[in-house]
Order: C-alpha cells, then structure tokens, then sequence
C-alpha cells in the first residue's frame, strides 16, 4: 500500500498522546496512525515528551505519597495474577476497516446501515461518548458533498476510493483537517465509489437552504 | 514496509517533531538467532545494580526477561508516586488517584513482554500506560488505540539503538527542564492538566492564539535543542 500525503496536525497528535480528545477524534487519529508510518513515528515524539514530563522533577510530584500499604498491595497483586492475557480487540474481517474502526463496525462496510443525507450522500453515525461526532460517510462516484463550512474542526480519513477539493486529492488512508475558515466541497472521484470516517466537535454548517433545514432531524 | 525502518523512523523522530526522517542506516549485524536466550544468561541477575544504566532499562529488562521482583519494587518505588502524582493533576481525588497508581503498576508487570527499549524509555512507556488508565477511568471512554506493529520486542535489540534511544530521552528531558516558565507550564497543562487548549485559555485568561503560539514555540526550542546534540 502507499503511504498516505496528507497527514494529521501536530495539535491533534499532541492532544491524542496527551489523552485529552474525545473518543471519536481519538478513533480517527488512532485509525489514520495506523495506515500511517510518518504520523506513527511523530506521536511517538510525543509520548516520549509525556515520558520526559512524567520523569521530570517537577513540584507536583513532590510531597505525592502512596498509601503505607501500596507496594506490599502491589506485589499480592501481580502474585495472584501473573499476566492475564487482555483480550483480543474484535476484528471485522474487511481489510479496508483500520483496526482501531473495527468494534465500531462489526460487520464491515458492506454491512453498514446507512441514512441518506441528500443528493445521494449517505452516512451512518458511530456510537462514542459525546464530545464529538463520527460517521461514515458514503459518496457515490463522481458525486459532490454539498458545500459546507465547519463551526468547529472536522476530520476526514478516506477509507476506500478518493475524494478531491479546495485542498487537493486525498485518497486511502489520507485525512484532511478542515477548520472554521475552509468552505468545501469534496467531489469523489468518478471511478469508485468514496467512503470515509468524518469527525466533527460542531454541527456542520450547509450553505443551501434545504441542506440546513435538513439539519436538526439528520444529526449532521 | 521493513521493521528497520520503521523503527530508525521512530528513534529519530523522537527528535525529529515531525520533520522529514533521516535517512535509513543500515542495521549494524544480522541477527544472530542462538543468542535469543538471554533469559538463560541472565537469571542470576535479581537486585537492582547500582552502576545501571540510567533510565531504569536494566530493571525493566529483568522484570520483562527474569520477572524480578526486586527491580520491579525500584521501578515501583520511583514512578507509582508519578503516577498518583499525574493522575491528581488530571483532576482524580487521592484515593482513586492511588488505586489507579498501584492499577497502572500491575499493568507494567503484566505487559512488561511489551517494552521495547529499542521504541520507547521506560518512562514513555509507562506514561503511555497511565494515560491509558486516566482516560478509562477519569474519563469514563473507550481509548482506541493503533493497530499494534506486526511485530513484538525483539529478543534482542540492536543495543546501539536502545543507547541513542536512551540519550535522545536524557536530552528531551534537559530542554524540557531548560525551556522558560511558561512554556514548559503549557506543556504541563495540555499533559497532565487534561485540558484542551481551549481549556487552557479559559483557565489562564490567555488568548487561544497565545497558547497555541506558545506550545508551539515550545516544541520548536524542544526539537532545536535535539538538533543541536546530534
């Protein structure tokens, strides 16, 4: 497979090592880091500045005790319980699911429930804790998604076809990171029909009237 | 693509912050299969040596390869209080802060065939696990996470790698400590404050512009000062 170009920003990869995402921008980073060795490597940086911040002597970490009875509990602990073996996350058996994606869509994408959303769009929204919105999003070949801007920060990693906009191409395991000042308009490619994960932390905002009046009842 | 280069991508990009990787160096020797068994070199070996290596690799290394206890109590005695520590500061009470603490520390003795001292220093790593353990437990989420590399620990690491790992680390941490105040407080803040960094706005009274500017400005002094000891 090649690697993908279009990349996640520091901020996001920085937030995800710091754990302080909602879950589905953690589905989403965690979802493109795997098909993607650059922004794999650039969060372990990152991690390894936690480590730093974690080993530092800083003032927080002085005058912290454990309880007198914490290391003897400890050490019952890992005597009664000598390595559980955690279990395996489902799998769903579609290679074009990322692993992290595969509890949220157990049967694949070809048994995914989808909604239309208008002009052929589909989506289907995955359950997470609030905070944050994730869908699949279902794009017919050569179809455009109608024009939106973002109130918030909106996350898309292609999983299967290409879509393209203002931003350039983006393909299999591409993300485009859109903020509040991009207004675009992804067209899929007219080949293949184009399937992505899209996040969102605000309800997007359709320029058209009926889109918008849409709006409430679709949860878009 | 091959294991080497992704893990000589993930050694530099340690300094790196997400500049272009060096290029691949070749591996310095082929394995040599009938030197897998440390275990059995090694099982001699229980208290913790005090002209180890810092980092607190040697300890994790027999804890993962001998499971000593022993070196699993050094490693115990000086992160468990970290860890309470960080979980406090992510807003945890002292009590769930301390059972978290001695759960993140079971967590390290029963997925120490994980550590890779060739991928991440001790404290990374258990950082990592900690986090894990906030956002489960403070946060009340599902965490998910990378697909695992197809591959595990290597039974043995090119030690060349552990040691430029290892002083990559020491370096991170002296321009962590050398970074101006308020610097390395928002980076402490978006670490262990669990906060957003529109949060930190709010919290401070700062403008998001200045913080994100700041944070910035940070990792850009964090990745000078790596790029200056290569």
């Amino acid at each position: 497979m090649t690697e993908p170009t279009h990349h996640l920003t520091p901020q996001l990869l920085m937030a995800y090592s710091a754990g302080t995402l909602p879950e589905a921008f953690d589905l989403i980073v965690a979802s493109h880091v795997s098909l993607c060795d650059t922004c794999r490597a650039e969060l372990a940086s990152y991690d390894a500045v936690g480590g730093a911040l974690l080993e530092a002597e800083t003032d927080d970490f002085r005058g912290i005790e454990l309880d007198a009875s914490s290391r003897g509990d400890v050490l019952a602990a890992i005597r009664n319980e000598e390595s559980a073996a955690p279990a395996p996350a489902p799998k769903c058996g579609d290679p074009r699911v990322p692993t992290p994606l595969a509890p949220y869509v157990v049967g694949g994408l070809d048994a995914v429930k989808w909604r239309s959303v208008g002009m052929g769009v589909k989506q289907s929204i995955l359950p997470t804790a609030p905070g944050a919105t994730a869908r699949l999003l279902y794009i017919p070949a050569g179809t455009a998604v109608p024009d939106h801007g973002h109130n918030g920060t909106e996350v898309t990693l292609v999983l299967k076809g290409a879509f393209e906009d203002e931003d350039g191409r983006f393909a299999r395991g591409d993300v485009e990171v859109a903020t509040e000042e991009l207004n675009h308009t992804p067209v899929a490619d007219i080949s293949e029909d184009c399937i992505c994960l899209a996040v969102t932390d605000a309800p997007l905002r359709f320029k058209g009237l009926l889109p918008r009046l849409a709006q409430p009842f679709l949860k878009i | 693509m091959a294991a080497a280069r992704i893990r000589h991508m993930l050694r530099t990009q340690i300094s790196a912050f997400g500049s272009a990787p060096a290029p691949v160096l070749p591996r310095a020797a082929a394995k040599h299969p009938e030197r897998i068994s440390r275990r059995a070199e090694s099982i001699t070996v229980t208290d913790p040596k005090p002209d180890a290596r810092p980092g607190w690799v040697d300890q994790m290394i027999r804890v993962r390869d001998d499971r000593s206890e022993d070196d699993f109590v050094a490693l115990f005695d000086h992160f468990a209080p970290r860890v309470k520590a960080f979980l406090m500061r992510s807003g945890s009470d002292a009590s769930l802060a301390e059972e978290c603490a001695q759960e993140v520390m079971v967590t390290v003795w029963n997925k120490a065939h994980m550590f890779d001292p060739g991928r991440a220093s001790v404290a990374t790593w258990i950082f990592t696990i900690a986090r894990n353990k906030k956002i489960d437990v403070l946060r009340r989420q599902r965490r998910p996470e990378p697909e695992d590399l197809p591959w595990g620990p290597e039974p043995e690491p090119d030690q060349t790698e552990v040691l430029a790992l290892q002083q990559e680390t020491e370096t991170l941490g002296e321009a962590l400590a050398a970074l101006p105040d308020k610097q390395r407080q928002l980076i402490e803040k978006a670490y262990f404050g669990d906060l957003t960094h529109s949060e930190i706005a709010a919290e401070t009274g700062l403008p998001l512009g200045t913080i994100k500017s700041r944070i910035r400005l940070a990792l850009d002094r964090l990745r000078h000062a790596m790029q200056q000891k290569q």
